[in-house]
């Protein structure tokens, strides 16, 4: 432990030098390593610990330390929080809270259930998942499936305050994990599934107040982007660049939900987010009002905004007019110093569901390299990074992929990646030891056919099936792989029969860990992948891996618990791509492996 | 209300399910699967009338042929197949096989009567498994529904048996679609 130590006391440092307000209490957590104080692992979402007991060369010896089990049946994604001796855990709906008490045999100190109606479960577009809490200043946040915001004393899991951020009625839905930065947590809503206009909202930490609110779409002053100062690609947005990219009110139902992981940069005290599809999936009832593809901004994006004025400082679309609901909503990694061609920046790295990885410079937005990390994906030839380019910073469709061109009532058939992307909202981490990112992918293609759908409030509003399969040729639907983001190159692929649903974790032990669908915790060389450990856990994992110390010694743990989109994909079994209707039986379902129930595992050494 | 005008409406346009299926001793849907005299799938006294299949009963169904290696369905089922993959897959599972989060309605079908099906969709489902609450939003608003829930019922009355497996159903697996199917989709819908 003596290396957490001084790597805490590093970050610290660097966080206390930085200009912005920040909050004590969590930067004080994140210094000592041996917490898990956040979602993230840290600001800069790296999923990365200096922890180093557990490493390459004697993972092999990992056993199971202690279990838990939640309790409750749906898919467990996110992870279990560590704040000194005391482990915090959160459930899928009805998102119960437990406090664990690691001095004593992990006993329960306190459990918290709040009450919702269960209505909203159905409204909860694949599965009623929670991405989990957040700590700060004595307090946890705890972002409920019906959009209420709680925040519990984390002593003794008593209620402090409650905001109520959104209407299960028409469709919102709470399903992402808040984020601490100074006195503003903020979140934001799901919901473009059911024709929700989504948005991200600060609220005071001490009192719950509604401090901002910043739409994805509408007009200027409801999406906080300063015509003048807010920019995109070198250049500032100008006067409505939502609403000029609408048809009609159409922005009203816009959708763009945010649900992934954010990222905070302390010096130019940003926060990033991403914003999902544009509702419906119907390409051709959002189509502009000469009948062509209109970019429906800010949906598909990457925003920063300023975590006190919730204004927008930059926003990159990534796919603009979406055809394939490829949502931008995944994590957002800031690394310092990379080098990109030549220069070097500080970065953001974004895997997409579009299934480009982005390497962006963070603090003008501009995008420095955009490359598939999954070499089947099809639907694009590349970004145009050329700023001359009338084109610029736009990806150019290939017209036979485009369920827009090929209209509504018409199967696209071979469309790479499926609609649950590349990647999903499992997190990826990066390693300083190899400067490498190490990201769980799905290896899953589809057919795509739009048809018109009609809008109730509350009611899906999709417009579009689909069918989805590993690609042709294949069997496999998963990769686990090293990427390079400073060239855009994958340097190792892992294949694995099913997606890979859960969140990584590197640490200084030189390993990077992770879930299976199937179940299996594994843990591999960040050099070149080989695996060091597996261990079969008690149901599917898409949760994410995480590690603490305790009284001198290193333990890593994941939720196990299929469910989520990929239980709902993959549960049945997905199907073979022939035209004439082939048997599923080739690809056989998830279900002959794993069966429903969360509980934690954590392992260490003996 | 609006809700069961809708139940009420698709009731009357079946014309008299209910009193026939008492003198046939048959619930509405539960007829037995056969090979049709063209040699394709579908339930005992199904005939083609105003461009859909229908069982003397007046319960829709379903028309699945297999030759030559290629499945080609009716335009009903086509259109239940997307719109079940549209609005219901997201708890359903693909290809009404199920979830982790919701029952396999291949397999619901099997037992379950047009009646209990219609009323199911429109209204909503609430059920507690061991403490784990299981929730079917009511659908009796929702036209995306609604306006094809006869479709969606032949769609999965065709998956309950073995007449369609499991699979994706592209543009030459179906009929083309019937003059009657755009009228009434264009009455429904609205615009």
């Amino acid at each position: 432990m003596r290396k957490s130590v001084f790597a805490g006391a590093l970050v610290a440092a660097a966080a206390f030098s930085a200009p912005a307000s920040a909050n004590d209490s969590v930067i004080k957590c994140i210094a000592d390593e041996n917490n898990w104080c956040m979602q993230q692992h840290d600001y800069s979402a790296t999923r990365y610990s200096s922890l180093d007991q557990i490493n390459t060369k004697n993972v092999g010896n990992l056993k199971v330390a202690w279990t838990f089990s939640t309790g409750v049946l749906r898919g467990h994604e996110g992870s279990p929080l560590v704040v000194g001796n005391t482990m915090y855990l959160h459930t899928p709906f009805p998102n119960i809270v437990y406090a664990l008490n690691l001095d004593d045999e992990n006993r329960i100190i306190w459990k918290y259930e709040p009450k919702q109606d269960p209505s909203v479960i159905p409204v909860m577009c694949c599965d009623t998942v929670n991405r989990g809490l957040q700590y700060a200043d004595g307090k946890l946040f705890l972002h409920q499936a019906d959009t209420t915001l709680v925040a519990l004393d984390a002593k003794t899991g008593k209620e402090v305050w409650k905001a109520v951020n959104g209407d299960p009625k028409r469709g919102e839905t709470g399903t992402g994990a808040a984020l601490v930065v100074g006195d503003v947590v903020m979140i934001g809503v799901s919901g473009a599934e059911f024709g929700v206009r989504c948005f991200f909202t600060g609220y005071d930490i001490n009192s719950g107040k509604r401090l901002w609110r910043g739409y994805s779409m509408g007009p200027d002053d409801e999406i906080l982007f300063n015509p003048e100062k807010t920019m995109s690609l070198g250049k500032p947005v100008g006067k409505d660049s939502s609403l000029k990219t609408w048809t009609g009110d159409q922005w009203k139902l816009g959708g763009g939900s945010i649900w992934g992981w954010y990222a905070w940069d302390p010096k130019l005290n940003l926060v990033y987010y991403g914003t999902g599809n544009p509702s419906t999936w119907n390409p051709a009832q959002r189509a502009g009002p000469d009948g062509k593809q209109i970019d429906q901004k800010w949906s598909m994006s990457i925003i920063a905004r300023n975590p006190q004025t919730g204004e927008a400082a930059w926003a990159y679309q990534m796919t603009p007019f979406d055809e394939w609901d490829y949502d931008g909503v995944n994590e957002m990694i800031l690394v310092d110093n990379m080098e990109v061609k030549g220069k070097k920046h500080n970065v953001l790295v974004h895997f997409d569901r579009n299934g480009l990885g982005y390497t962006v410079d963070r603090e003008s937005g501009i995008p420095l390299v955009a490359e598939k990390y999954d070499p089947v994906v099809n639907w694009t030839t590349g970004v145009d990074l050329d700023p001359k380019s009338p084109t610029y910073g736009r990806p150019a469709v290939v017209a036979s992929k485009s369920t827009f061109l090929n209209g509504p009532d018409v199967n696209t058939t071979d469309v790479c990646p499926a609609a649950l992307g590349t990647k999903d909202q499992q997190p990826a981490a990066y390693s300083p030891l190899t400067g490498l990112f190490y990201v769980p992918t799905n290896h899953v293609c589809m057919d795509y056919e739009p048809f018109k759908v009609e809008y109730t409030a509350g009611q899906p509003y999709v417009g579009a099936t689909l069918s989805m399969y590993p690609p042709k040729g294949e069997s496999h639907m998963g990769n686990f792989i090293a990427w390079d983001a400073s060239k855009g190159k994958i340097v190792w692929s892992n294949k694995e029969q099913f997606s890979v649903w859960s969140g990584v974790l590197t640490t200084a032990g030189g390993i990077a860990c992770v879930g299976t669908l199937e179940g299996y915790f594994k843990c591999v060389d960040q050099k070149d992948g080989k695996e060091l450990y597996k261990n079969r856990t008690p149901s599917g994992i898409i949760g994410n891996v995480f590690t603490y110390g305790h009284k001198g010694k290193q333990y890593v743990g994941v939720f196990s618990g299929v469910g989520g989109w990929a239980g709902i994909g993959l549960a049945a079994g997905l199907t073979n791509p022939t035209d004439g209707l082939g048997a599923v039986g080739g690809y056989a379902g998830l279900n002959s492996y794993t069966a429903l129930g969360g509980s934690l595992t954590v392992w260490s050494l003996p | 209300m609006r809700r069961i005008s809708f139940a009420i409406a698709a009731a009357i346009a079946l014309g008299g399910v209910w009193g026939s299926a008492m003198a046939e001793d048959v619930q509405p849907g539960l007829q037995k699967e056969v090979t049709l005299a063209d040699g394709c799938l579908s339930q005992e006294g199904a005939e083609f009338k105003d461009g859909k299949w229908v069982l003397p009963d007046g319960t829709p169904t379903f028309h699945v042929c297999h030759k030559d290696d290629k499945y080609v369905v009716d335009w009903a089922t086509y259109n239940g197949y997307r719109r079940y993959h549209g609005e219901c897959h997201v708890c359903h599972g693909p290809n009404g096989l199920g979830s982790t989060y919701a029952p396999a309605l291949a397999h619901s079908l099997q037992t379950m009567d047009y009646g209990t099906f219609l009323g199911t969709v429109a209204s909503g489902r609430t059920r507690d498994e061991a403490g784990t609450k299981f929730v079917m939003p009511a659908f009796g608003d929702n036209k995306n529904v609604m306006c094809f829930i006869n479709d969606l019922y032949v769609y999965l009355k065709a998956r309950s048996f073995e007449a369609l497996p499991a699979g994706q159903l592209g543009g030459r697996n179906r009929d083309e679609k019937p003059q009657q199917a755009r009228d009434e989709e264009k009455a429904c819908l609205g615009s």
